[in-house]
């Protein structure tokens, strides 16, 4: 399966690639209230099977692919 | 064994570190026995009475600071000597590591700046009772070189809370000197044990007059006293 993990900075922790974008969106003229960057990582897995690829990437996510002190994430699966 | 009168401090070198060789020379000139040691090495060195992680930017950076270089094999003998009370010191990518690894609380982020900085900042010594700073009075300020881009320190406010009222916060930026966005001004955090001890500053790039200031010898020397004292307790 393809896993797409979307890990973002959780709410209230200081994101200042976030305020950049933000600030820069508004210098181009979009009425914008609020930007936040994260991060994508795409994982090919080799199970088919959804619990399993769900176990697995939960516990990437938990031993690398995030730091849950100040980062969040949610789980795309798909048919590879 | 490691000679107790000068004890044997090895830095760790990991892919990307680059203060590694100036933090050895520190500690030598400081009167310890240093050692550099390859990340893919399993054991410390026989007779290890404290340990450096430098700084530097291992691995690249990549995926966060520290979140890769943490799984080095050497790691898991630095961790094993952690909890078993052996000092360890993380210095700027050190800290970031020792953070990612769970010895350290917190986290570092991108500075709020979103700009490297370099350059002296002062520091307060809130504790001068630890292994790290003893050769500091409290309140003390020493002025030691940044040279970061991910050195904004951040706990939530119940974690913050609990570290002010044990002791956790071990360095402060002096009031309007805070580089790079930190919660609370902190520059320096130790462990729950007061064994573990990581600071963006590098002490290293100040233990001679003319690299501007020779206040890093206060943290890196107290650094040895602790060593020399725990090897002495190991023969």
């Amino acid at each position: 399966m393809r896993a797409t993990v979307l890990v973002r900075p959780k709410p209230g922790i200081l994101d200042p690639q976030g305020q950049a974008v933000e600030s820069s969106l508004r210098h181009l003229g979009f009425d914008v209230a609020d930007a936040r960057v994260g991060r994508l990582v795409d994982v090919d897995l080799a199970t088919e099977d959804r619990d399993e690829a769900l176990a697995q990437i939960e516990r990437m996510c938990a031993q690398l692919l995030t730091n849950p002190l100040i980062e969040s994430y949610s789980i795309e699966l798909e048919h590879a | 064994m490691s000679d107790e009168r000068r004890p044997l401090i090895p830095v760790v070198v990991f892919p990307g570190s680059n203060d590694d060789r100036d933090a050895e020379l520190a500690l030598r000139g400081l009167g310890a026995d240093s050692v550099r040691v390859w990340h893919t090495d399993e054991v410390l060195p026989r007779g290890t009475a404290a340990v450096v992680l430098p700084g530097g930017f291992s691995y690249g950076d990549y995926l966060r600071c520290g979140a890769i270089a943490r799984f080095s094999p050497i790691m898991r003998a630095v961790t094993a000597f952690a909890e078993s009370g052996g000092l360890v010191l993380g210095i700027c990518n050190g800290f970031q590591i020792l953070t990612e690894a769970g010895l350290l609380p917190g986290a570092l982020r991108p500075n709020a700046t979103l700009s490297f900085v370099c350059r002296d900042v002062e520091v307060v010594v809130e504790h001068a009772a630890t292994a790290f700073t003893s050769r500091a009075e409290p309140g003390q300020h020493l002025t030691i070189p940044v040279k970061h881009g991910d050195g904004c320190w951040f706990a939530d406010d119940e974690l913050l809370a609990h570290l002010e009222t044990t002791g956790g916060i071990g360095l402060r930026y002096a009031d309007g000197a805070n580089p790079n966005g930190a919660v609370a001004d902190v520059a320096g955090v130790l462990n729950a044990d007061g064994n573990v001890f990581g600071l963006m500053p590098h002490p290293e790039h100040a233990v001679d007059p003319l690299l501007g200031s020779v206040d890093g010898a206060t943290i890196l020397g107290s650094l040895v006293d602790a060593a020399r004292l725990s090897a002495a307790a190991l023969v």
